[in-house]
């Protein structure tokens, strides 16, 4: 089958359609949207990429994935290789499959790009990883003799679990220590089942697991032992990669009036703690009817997403850029977009208005208009003067960012932190200041995405074997 | 899982945990408070911390039924384990010596209050203790607060015990024939703290209050807990739960811990179904 498809010496410039969800039907259920493509539509997919010498998406990749040659073995039906060549690079690609903005990325710079539709190469990354964890004769994990040596891990998002997985394989023995009950990081509290079924982290963790990595749940580090106690009790080096978890307000008026969440609340009760599935599980959720999300990223289309699955009637998301700034990944705009909600580009919020119970009711807008490019490269939002509005509301979600909790940098002396808060760490190995210590993820970059604090971690734990085995 | 090592029942609707959790042990202070888990469907919710015993590796925990969730934890005995148990939680109150320090205690709050009533004898100061119950059959522990205090006042709303009084008459008597009062430490229902606060501000006594917010992780992850401090905004899990009892803005405060009045009926209805349910199975 796929020698015919070699022969065919044209290029193909249309991606193979990813089958999801009727908008209409996933609106209002938590189950994945985008539902996978079969082996042969994989396989023809993987057929259109022309090989190319200059490996663009490749360079595109911030872990640089051997993305040609996983293709090809796919393309030929060589699975296993397949799988070899993707996760020599990558420890989670079910996750980043699903997940990464691969449209600026590895996506974005595909030559076949230039002239019509990239290969989608999320969507392949996504197969072959599926492929794999149905499995049932995987081979098993080669795990060096031990060292004797101890890690310790601090967080359980991407950045902790590449390092304590890759660790662990190098012969360390490896103490993972999770805050919440249940380890995944983001990828379990805040982005929803529907993008990222959280049984695939699980699979991840489990994986970890067997590795030999002892996973300690409800463990908050800095409240129980701190770093340095960790340290002179007996682990050898240290990883932290404890996120960037604390959620921004905008410091309006009527701020916190009830009603009024913050991204991380509301998707933490949605995904976490399944309010979803309320009252079978005890936590509960506002049933909404008008719900407003202030924010343009992925964590404000989560929100509004989830609000629809929740049940609101009507779902808004205010940005105060327009479309094109729109930070979230392109594909989950055009989801958020066919499945109903409604976009009030160019609007910021001024305050909230409450009734006389403490209940969010309104909330007062302003219009914003473009001006010269900023900092960030993206034009300005600039305030229409006079242009206020007022939206009827029961609910808002804050979704604005995030920045890393303190509570290990206050409690870990010695380690060197920026006004922003993150953790000052070497770009190629980790290192913090700190003897013995390492960090990576969104608690050294701020908010950024799960395959940049998985690269980190990648990157880290090269180095701390390397100061290990010194 | 945390297991239940000891179970007391101080009144038929307010009880003592005794929870093995060796690492939250290590650690604990007065003040602060830990995140509990019943099973896996349970909703993550904050208790105080009513002390500790390092040695075995445990920490105590006295909690009132009030809804679903505390009722189901009290249907637990010594043990059964608990699905979650994360702490210790919130910055510890501070207990220097400062001299004369007024405790006040309200209904289930009496368990918290020891120790920290302890640790601010343990530091040299006097302690002056007023504790408030609805009736005698509700009290408890009158005689550990009085242990720790070099004087102790009872009073119930409906005089079966001590004086017919609120916790305010008292504390306001207290204020005036003591004027070497340095610090007034209020832990109750929000109400009582936010009258206490109420009575003390005349006198120009520093009031602290433990806010008892709805919660979610108790790490500053959510931001489910904020109140407004002096025109602030607060994170309760991190910030606090030990607050300026004037400067707390009490209508933010008992706004938003009505945020799911309806969700905590549903449950609470289907809850009791249950048990009823039961008890018939059993019958
Ligand atoms: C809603 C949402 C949607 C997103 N969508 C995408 C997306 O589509 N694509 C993408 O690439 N990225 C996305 N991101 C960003 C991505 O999830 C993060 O960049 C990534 O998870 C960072 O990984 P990390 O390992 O650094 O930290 P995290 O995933 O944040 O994990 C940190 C862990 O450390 C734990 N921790 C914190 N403090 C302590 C302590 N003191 N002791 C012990 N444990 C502690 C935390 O509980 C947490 O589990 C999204 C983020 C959010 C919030
Ligand atoms: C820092 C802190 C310390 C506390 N210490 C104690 C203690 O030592 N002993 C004790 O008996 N109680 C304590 N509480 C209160 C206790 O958490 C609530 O009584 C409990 O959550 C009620 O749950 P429920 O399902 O039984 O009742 P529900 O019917 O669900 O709720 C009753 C009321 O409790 C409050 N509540 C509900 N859910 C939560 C939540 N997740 N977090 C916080 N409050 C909630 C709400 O105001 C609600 O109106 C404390 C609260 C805080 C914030
Ligand atoms: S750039 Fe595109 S076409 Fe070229 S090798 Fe990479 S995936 Fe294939
Ligand atoms: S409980 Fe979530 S921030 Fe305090």
């Amino acid at each position: 089958m796929a020698d015919e498809k070699r022969e065919k010496p044209k290029i193909n410039l249309n991606r193979v359609k990813m089958p999801k969800q009727e908008p209409l039907v996933r609106a209002h259920n938590f189950d994945e949207v985008a539902t996978g493509y079969t082996k042969e539509m994989a396989m023809e997919e993987a057929g259109r990429c022309i090989q190319c010498k200059k490996r663009n998406c490749v360079a595109g990749c911030p872990v640089n994935v051997n993305i040609p040659e996983f293709v090809l073995a796919l393309r030929d039906g060589n699975m296993w290789d397949a799988v070899d060549q993707l996760k020599a690079n990558n420890a989670l690609p079910g996750i980043c499959g699903r997940v990464c903005p691969q449209e600026s990325q590895c996506e974005l710079v595909c030559t076949l790009g230039k002239k019509g539709a990239p290969i989608a190469i999320g969507r392949l990354e996504r197969f072959v990883a599926d492929w794999e964890s149905d499995q049932t004769n995987k081979p098993k994990p080669v795990i060096a003799p031990s060292t004797g040596k101890k890690v310790a891990v601090v967080g359980s998002g991407p950045a902790g679990l590449t390092v304590a997985a890759d660790l662990a394989k190098m012969g360390h023995q490896i103490t993972l220590f999770e805050a919440l009950h249940v380890a995944g990081g983001v990828l379990v509290y805040g982005i929803p089942e529907f993008r990222l079924p959280k049984a695939i982290v699980q699979g991840e963790v489990d994986y970890v697991k067997t590795l030999g990595v002892d996973v300690r749940l409800d463990a908050v580090i800095g409240k129980i032992d701190t770093v340095d106690e960790l340290l002179a009790d007996s682990y050898d080096a240290m990883f932290l990669g404890t996120g960037a978890g604390l959620p921004m307000f905008l410091g309006l008026p009527g701020e916190n009036l009830n009603g009024i969440y913050s991204a991380n609340e509301y998707l933490t009760r949605t995904n976490l703690m399944k309010a979803y599935l309320f009252p079978e599980y005890d936590t509960p959720i506002k049933k909404s009817k008008k719900i407003v999300v202030i924010g343009g990223g992925n964590v404000a289309m989560d929100s509004a997403r989830c609000a629809m699955r929740l049940g609101a009637e009507e779902v808004y998301i205010v940005y105060r850029r327009s479309r094109e700034e729109l930070p979230a990944r392109a594909e989950e705009v055009e989801n958020a977009e066919e499945e109903g909600i409604i976009f009030k580009l160019l609007t910021n919020p001024k305050r909230f208005i409450g009734d006389e119970n403490g209940w969010v009711t309104q909330m007062e807008c302003l219009e914003m208009e473009l001006g010269e490019p900023d900092d960030s490269g993206r034009r300005r939002p600039i305030v229409k003067e006079g242009s206020e509005f007022i939206i009827d509301v029961d609910t808002v979600v804050v979704a604005l960012g995030t920045t890393p909790n303190p509570l290990i940098p206050s409690t870990t002396p010695g380690l060197d932190t920026t006004k922003k808060g993150t953790v000052v760490a070497e770009e190629e190995t980790g290192k913090t200041v700190k003897d013995k210590v390492w960090a990576g993820g969104d608690l050294v970059t701020g908010a950024a995405t799960v395959i940049s604090a998985m690269g980190a971690g990648k990157r880290a734990a090269v180095a701390i074997d390397a100061y290990l085995k010194g | 899982m945390y297991k239940i090592l000891h179970r007391e029942d101080l009144t038929p609707q307010i009880h003592l945990f005794r929870i093995e959790a060796p690492a939250v042990a290590k650690k604990a202070q007065a003040g602060q408070f830990i995140i509990l888990m019943v099973d896996e469907k349970g909703e993550r919710f904050p208790l105080t911390i009513g002390g500790w015993d390092r040695e075995e590796g445990s920490v105590t925990i006295v909690f009132m039924e009030v809804g679903k969730t505390t009722r189901k934890l009290a249907t637990l005995q010594a043990g059964d384990s608990i699905h979650a148990f994360i702490g210790p939680l919130g910055i510890p109150t501070h207990t220097d010596n400062v001299g004369t320090v007024v405790c006040v205690a309200g209904g289930f709050a009496t368990a918290i209050v020891v120790p920290v009533a302890q640790a601010l004898k343990d530091a040299g100061n006097k302690i002056i203790s007023v504790m408030g119950f609805r009736s005698k059959d509700m009290m408890f522990w009158e005689d550990k607060l009085q242990d720790v205090s070099d004087e102790l006042i009872i009073c119930t709303d409906d005089g079966s015990c001590g004086r017919k009084a609120l916790v305010t008459e008292p504390l306001k008597e207290v204020l005036e024939t003591h004027k070497d009062v340095k610090l007034v430490i209020a832990i109750g229902p929000t109400i009582m703290m936010k009258f206490a606060s109420a009575t003390t501000k005349p006198f120009g006594v520093k009031t602290l209050v433990s806010l008892n917010p709805i919660m979610v992780d108790g790490t500053g992850m959510c931001g489910c807990c904020r109140v407004e401090v002096g025109g602030e905004t607060a994170f309760t899990c991190v910030d606090g739960p030990d607050f300026d009892g004037h400067q707390v803005d009490w209508d933010v405060l008992m706004a938003r811990q009505k945020s799911y009045c309806d969700e905590e009926k549903t449950s609470l209805d289907l809850w009791e179904e249950y048990c009823r349910s039961q008890m018939g199975g059993k019958a």
